[in-house]
């Protein structure tokens, strides 16, 4: 069992620059801020080193951070340029009983982020569902379409903090 | 039912209208597409079951949209699973009859003003004859609401659908 100041001291001797910060502010669990380009590596070597063993990505959320200049648009809504989105990884190991959270911070104007798929197969849906409400591109994914919206959906990404409802799809009239 | 008024000759012989011969064979065996969306689908299923018997009205479920009378839009309706329901409602052979179950297919429900992806009310696709209200409503509400379209094409006539 090892507490995450070890663990971030463990990834900063291996991966140097990718490990950006170690962020502790309670009541929030500690949060590892990692390169974007570098989490598949960093992911490998969490989930293979015998004293981390992290073999459980219980949860990959994606986060829009809101922290661009936010313009009024004509009818009152948000327009937000710039700032970041961000991805965050919940990683729990089973033998060895801790926890660990990532955190990767992209721009908002063209969001990339390694998957991790090939780490936790889990991240297969969970990275194709950041991607539907997101718009979070995540390299090298094997079939990155959109899960709960439908395919055709062109009216964006929906969670995001400046996501306008369209008035119809498909000839069906959206809002109440 | 009015039906066996008019029997004699020891019940060998009844005499009646078409159209209540024909709306008495209708309304008697409504089967339905069997189909679940949401927490509707549950209250539906529960309607179905031992419990409320819903077979003593003569629905039963249909696993074809070919051989279905009805179709309950049990619960959200996603905008798109609306296309297909509009596909499904167009695979049923005519009379067909829909009825709208719980908030959400009648109007949105907790999605009218926050749901970028709900469909605001099945009848925006599909024309309803019974609404039946609740979130979700109890098997009791679902037979009352069905009992509304049995009233319904009771009314009917052969030369006019008026469901």
């Amino acid at each position: 069992m090892k507490k995450p100041e070890e663990i971030f001291e463990l990834l900063k001797i291996q991966f140097g620059d990718a490990i950006i910060e170690f962020g502790n502010t309670l009541p929030v669990e500690a949060i590892i801020s990692v390169s974007p380009l570098q989490i598949q590596n960093i992911g490998k070597y969490l989930r293979d080193n015998e004293e981390l063993k992290f073999d459980s990505l219980m949860c990959l959320s994606g986060v829009d951070d809101a922290n661009g200049t936010k313009l009024k648009d004509a009818d009152g809504t948000d327009l937000i340029t710039g700032g970041t989105l961000s991805v965050y990884y919940h990683l729990h190991s089973v033998s060895l009983k801790h926890k660990l959270t990532l955190k990767v911070s992209t721009s908002r104007e063209n969001p990339q982020v390694e998957s991790v798929e090939n780490v936790w197969k889990c991240a297969d849906w969970h990275e194709r569902e950041a991607f539907d409400m997101y718009g979070i591109i995540f390299l090298n994914h094997p079939d990155l379409r959109r899960i709960l919206m439908p395919y055709d959906w062109e009216a964006g990404y929906p969670l995001r903090k400046d996501y306008k409802n369209p008035e119809f799809y498909q000839g069906m009239k959206v809002p109440y | 039912m009015g039906l066996l008024d008019k029997e004699f000759s020891d019940g060998n012989i009844v005499i009646a209208k078409v159209d209540d011969l024909m709306n008495w064979a209708r309304l008697s065996s409504i089967w339905q597409l069997g189909f679940g969306l949401a927490c509707c689908a549950i209250e539906m299923m529960a309607t179905s079951a031992s419990h409320y018997d819903f077979d003593r009205f003569g629905v039963i479920p249909r696993n074809t949209p070919r051989q279905a009378d009805a179709i309950i839009i049990s619960g959200t309706v996603t905008l798109k699973m609306a296309t297909r329901i509009k596909r499904l409602y167009e695979q049923m052979p005519d009379p067909k009859y829909i009825i709208s179950m719980g908030s959400c297919s009648n109007c949105g429900g907790p999605y009218w003003e926050h749901g970028y992806h709900v469909l605001k009310g099945i009848d925006r696709v599909i024309p309803v004859d019974v609404y039946v209200p609740g979130c979700p409503p109890r098997p009791e509400a679902l037979l009352e609401g069905l009992l509304k379209l049995q009233e319904k094409i009771r009314n009917e006539s052969l030369r006019k659908k008026s469901a």
